[in-house]
């Protein structure tokens, strides 16, 4: 027994790493949504059976869905006026609406609405072309009207799916593509947020947040590691960034994800599953999955029972501990938001010939005007400079890296494939020594094309072009280095003196 | 079992017997069948129907001695909006002196208990103002310089808004409801808040925190003439009758000439109950013509600002002055509404009105059927179709009303836990102790009862029995009016309450969800189908107390109802209340006295 745990443990990192090629007798390429009974059968290493261990036991089958709640960019909250800011002094950006006071009625905000119009395309959804509005109700101070406004019975978008893909054994050259389904998304509210002060045993609330747009997107379970959750978040986040729907950086909570985790042995139903949730980075929301999967196949082995409950994780101790309230047991008394007429949206088709524009939101128009995604862009990428897939992926991997490249490229003889590797292995390599952005990076798109072309044209050696990148990337140490190849090059002729004074002239333009 | 005419038990009356054994008869018979059934026909109604109305300021005949001008003001609160509006503009009188009248006349019948709050001082600011735009010559219009009331569940900016809750006690909104807002933009000078039921959760106005609302007609020569009083000292305290409800106070403002016109609201019939019972007229709007923005909502998809005005013209000028879309209510609707004046009704040969039969509920006093269907009959004689028609639904309307409503109640009054506004108990062990502790003390029974069963209701495994049920009888009720609207019936012609106003010491015997049960019946079903319907003041009851008629007509006709219930209003000749105690207590209507608040 014991080291069947074991084996599971390990696992972590091996076991689950690669699900067998899901829906393989499945007809066509698409990555169309799964009949569920033919979802992950088994989530195994290097497509084989799972090692039944030596103790002759069934494997497990980890199942992952997640749930996402992506704050809206907007001007202005979902249903009233006020400002949407992170990080303004408290309660500052409050209406009379979001403060619940008497009276006050929700209007939508068309912003919003064309955002979730937009990230429900991209996901490849269906727009819903009437969706409902919803109050869920639970008592908690940083919810001030009682419930939240949200669409549990018609929600904007269905039916969509999302491609992403993830390196095997942590290796960039093997990367293989995976789908999860999205079951919807949802226009919902945020809540405020509750400060409890322990000592003076008092909560303090502020509701900054409270009424600022949030679209949840849930993902079916058809992940089965922390790493493919991980994968798919990542995706997912570049393509609301792209977009423009969210500016999803997770550190600030524009991008909450909620992970739903059980094990079961293949053949047999669905395990019961938990709830985690406080993930704040994607490299947390792997440990966490990863952990959750793990305790859960320990807790059965040992024969242990898995309850449905909510469990937080704990970045500094790297597990998951039950959450005191019970909130995912209460009985939420759903009803429809009587404030709100249903949400019409309309296509080409569709439109009134007499409506007024304001009013009316045309899909696909938004269809029509929709940006390169993250998946066009790459293959773009790989067809036009001939590039490796999987440095397409590090490209898009942070923003402006693409667009540097291609400026790059443009302005320079070397190949492409060529300037990749300038660009990924050594102007990465220095901007993260210095904790810096592409887009604060000091050597510019143009610095760069001259360093490659000088080098191109053999004027200076590859050494030496290093070393104006290091030092133009903030490393000034270098230029000893430099002075000492251009001591090297005149044979000792060149006053050092002076061919600092030179150089630093030089690289200070 | 339901409301519908063959379930009526008891007393054997003729009328019951006659309408139920020929429901299919011919249509054009069922008028006159209706009033040969009747027995005998009340007296007192026949007799004072047909004696013309008396003339506004008619009472003053009383008061030959008190002096000139006091007179002269008496006369002047008891005008129309309209008629005081002309004397405004002819400088006959200006807004201060009418807005002083006023609030004396609010002190002198103080003991009605028809305003929660008087805004004396910011009343008279607006009075001022007003007084300069007339004397530039400038007025904003037909409402400047009016004295008003609102109910006290629309959020007024600077003045106490509690709902006749303890949990609001104190509370003053920072912003103006919509129609509010259009009122002072318009000149209007609000006099103070009107009493109500707690979060107009009632129909007698009597379960508010701060007491029930006397009837003004309790203290009429028309009331006190009929009714025999057993001994001196006893009766005065215990004979007086309700306003009905919710929208008592702004009924009782209206009907004591302590302001011209009063907003209400209406849910399930909470403006034209107590408009019945008190003698005015009381306009439910179609839904989605006027703004709910600031009113503090009892049902969100059945609520209505409602109209109390003295007559029909004046409920007109009101609906002009707040009908239209508002950015700030996502449910008003989008057409521009164009403000009307109340054509004279002289071609009936198009015109169709509608009795339904169901209407007919158990309950229903005689006098009240008997006023019916005079008042059907007059329809027949001007030359208008009468016919009668079905709404089959609506005996289901109390049940899915009481869904509904509780439901809605249950999520409305969540965000009352004592955290952003209201009232907070000083209970500290947790967050949870101090939101049951702040609930249970900020609420009556009657709002804790119906948040209690609206959230079971509403729960998981009752949902779709309950809610979602209700939702498809609300439909069907709906469609039943679709219908008959559908059939060439333009209007429907309806009692509105089933009787005329209870003493409150019989009222109170009964619990509140058994007398809204009953008392709502000729009434809800507008709201649930969302339609116009209007109470028109038609005679007095053989205890000289009001009874009125409800017409209820298509979504957004408002011009067509009004023009219907105008000609009506103008053959019954309602008469003018004649309040000796107004008159007693005249003498204060100079005496300027400064306080904010008389509650």
């Amino acid at each position: 027994m014991a080291a069947a745990v074991a084996m599971a443990a390990r696992g972590c990192g091996g076991v689950w790493r690669r699900a067998r090629q899901r829906g393989a007798g499945q007809p066509g390429p698409g990555p169309g949504p799964f009949p569920r009974g033919q979802r992950a059968v088994a989530c195994n290493a290097r497509g084989g059976a799972v090692p039944a261990g030596k103790s002759g036991l069934v494997p497990w089958v980890p199942v992952v869905g997640l749930e996402i709640h992506a704050q809206i960019s907007s001007n202005s909250k979902l249903f009233s006026g006020s400002q949407v800011q992170f990080a303004a002094p408290p309660n500052s950006l409050v209406s009379f609406f979001d403060a619940s006071l008497p009276g006050t009625l929700p209007v939508l905000n068309r912003r919003c609405v064309e955002a979730a119009v937009m990230t429900g395309l991209a996901l490849n959804c269906s727009i819903n072309k009437k969706s409902l509005f919803d109050r869920k109700h639970y008592f908690y101070a940083d919810l001030p009207a009682g419930y939240q406004i949200t669409q549990q019975r018609v929600p904007i978008a269905v039916n969509g799916s999302l491609s992403y893909s993830l390196c095997i054994d942590n290796k960039m050259s093997q990367m293989v593509t995976k789908t999860v389904r999205i079951k919807q998304i949802q226009l919902e509210q945020d809540s405020g947020k509750s400060l409890h002060d322990d000592t003076r045993s008092q909560t303090l609330v502020d509701l900054n947040r409270a009424g600022v747009g949030l679209m949840e997107v849930v993902m079916e379970p058809d992940m089965c590691c922390g790493e493919e959750a991980a994968a798919a978040v990542r995706e997912l986040q570049l393509i609301l960034q792209t977009l423009g729907s969210s500016q999803a950086v997770m550190a600030e909570g524009q991008l909450r994800v909620d992970a739903n985790v059980s094990v079961h042995h293949p053949g047999e139903p669905y395990g019961v599953r938990t709830e985690v949730k406080n993930i704040n980075s994607i490299r947390f929301l792997a440990k966490a999955i990863d952990y959750e999967i793990q305790r859960q196949i320990e807790e059965l082995e040992n024969g242990g029972t898995i309850l449905n409950e909510t469990r937080a994780f704990d970045s500094k101790l790297g597990c998951t501990v039950p959450m005191r309230d019970k909130e995912g047991k209460q009985d939420y008394r759903f009803m429809p938001e009587p404030n709100l007429p249903p949400l019409i949206l309309y296509d080409a088709k569709s439109l009134p010939a007499n409506m007024n524009h304001q009013q009316v939101i045309n899909i696909d128009w938004i269809h029509e005007r929709l940006p390169d995604l993250p998946s066009v862009k790459r293959k773009k990428l790989v067809e036009q400079y001939g590039i490796l897939p999987e440095h397409s992926f590090t490209l898009l991997n942070e923003d402006g890296l693409a667009e540097f490249f291609e400026s790059v490229v443009k302005q320079t003889q070397m190949k492409p494939k060529k300037v990749i590797g300038w660009i990924l292995k050594d102007l990465l390599s220095y901007l993260k020594q210095h904790s810096l952005t592409v887009k604060e990076s000091p050597v510019s798109s143009f610095l760069l094309a001259d360093l490659l072309n000088l080098l191109e044209k053999k004027e200076i050696s590859s050494p030496a072009a290093k070393q104006v990148m290091a030092i133009k990337a903030g490393n000034q140490k270098v230029l000893n280095k430099l002075i000492g190849l251009v001591q090297k090059k005149t044979e000792g002729r060149s006053n050092p003196v002076l061919v600092k004074q030179l150089l630093e002239k030089k690289l200070s333009e | 079992m339901g409301v519908g005419i063959k379930t009526r038990s008891g007393s054997g009356r003729v009328a019951t017997a006659r309408l139920s054994a020929q429901p299919g008869g011919p249509r054009s018979q069922w008028a006159a069948a209706f009033l040969a059934a009747l027995p005998i026909v009340p007296r007192g109604v026949a007799a004072r129907w047909r004696r013309a109305a008396a003339a506004p300021g008619e009472g003053e005949g009383r008061s030959a001695g008190v002096r000139r001008r006091r007179r002269a003001g008496g006369a002047m609160l008891r005008t129309s909006l309209r008629q005081v509006s002309a004397a405004l503009k002819d400088g006959r009188v200006t807004p201060t002196e009418l807005c002083q009248r006023c609030l004396a006349l609010i002190k002198t019948t103080k003991f009605l208990n028809a305003y929660i709050t008087v805004a004396e001082e910011t009343a008279l600011k607006q009075a001022e103002e007003s007084e300069k735009r007339y004397k530039r010559g400038q007025p904003l219009g037909i409402l400047d310089g009016i004295p008003i009331a609102v109910k006290d569940n629309f959020n007024t900016a600077g003045i106490e808004t509690t709902c006749a809750s303890n949990m609001l006690k104190g509370y003053i909104s920072p912003y103006n409801a919509t129609v509010v807002q259009k009122l002072l933009d318009q000149g209007a000078v609000l006099l103070g808040k009107t009493n109500l039921d707690e979060f107009a959760m009632g129909s007698g106005s009597t379960d508010g925190v701060f007491g029930p609302v006397r009837n003004p007609w309790s203290y009429s020569k028309q009331y006190k003439d009929k009714s025999v009083p057993k001994s001196h000292s006893e009766d005065e305290e215990s004979n007086w009758v309700i306003t009905g409800g919710s929208s008592g106070g702004s009924a009782a403002a209206v009907s004591s000439f302590t302001c011209f016109a009063a907003l209400g609201s209406d849910t399930g019939g909470s403006t034209r109950n107590p408009a019945a019972h008190c003698g005015v007229v009381g306009l439910k709007p179609t839904y989605g013509l006027i703004s709910r923005h600031g009113l503090i909502p009892l049902v969100n998809s059945m609520d209505v600002p409602g109209i109390l005005t003295r007559c029909v013209d004046d409920a007109a000028v009101l609906l002009g002055s707040l009908a239209g879309h508002d950015p700030k209510d996502s449910t008003t609707i989008q057409d521009d509404f164009k403000p009307f004046e109340i054509p004279n009704l002289t071609d009936f040969s198009k015109l169709s009105i509608g009795i339904p039969k169901e209407y007919h509920a158990p309950g229903l006093s005689s006098e009240i059927l008997a006023l019916w269907s005079k008042a059907a009959d007059l329809f027949k004689n001007a030359g208008a179709k009468v016919v009668e028609v079905s709404l089959p639904h609506t005996r289901y309307s109390i049940v899915c009303y009481h869904v509904l409503c509780t439901a809605e109640v249950a999520s409305n009054m969540a965000r009352f836990d004592g955290l952003e506004y209201g009232h907070r108990s000083d209970m500290k062990d947790s967050t949870e102790s101090m939101y049951a502790a702040t609930r249970r003390e900020g609420f009556n029974d009657v709002v804790r009862g119906r948040i209690l069963s609206g959230n079971y209701f509403l729960l998981k495994q009752n949902y779709e029995k309950y809610f979602v049920k209700a939702q498809k009888v609300r439909r069907l009720i709906a469609n039943d009016f679709v219908k008959v609207f559908r059939s060439g019936v333009d209007i429907l012609l309806t009692p509105t309450t089933l009787s005329d106003a209870a003493l409150y010491t019989e009222f109170i015997q009964e619990d509140n969800r058994t007398r809204s049960a009953q008392d709502d019946i000729l009434t809800q079903a507008a709201n649930m189908a969302g339609l116009p319907a209007i109470n028109v003041p038609t005679a007095l009851s053989e205890r000289g107390l009001p009874v009125g008629l409800q017409f209820i007509g298509r979504s957004f006709q408002e011009k067509q109802l009004l023009t219907v219930a105008k000609w009506f209003e103008k053959q019954v000749q309602f008469p003018v209340i004649q309040l000796e105690e107004v008159k007693r207590h005249d003498s204060g209507v100079f005496q300027h006295k400064k306080s904010a608040s008389f509650s």
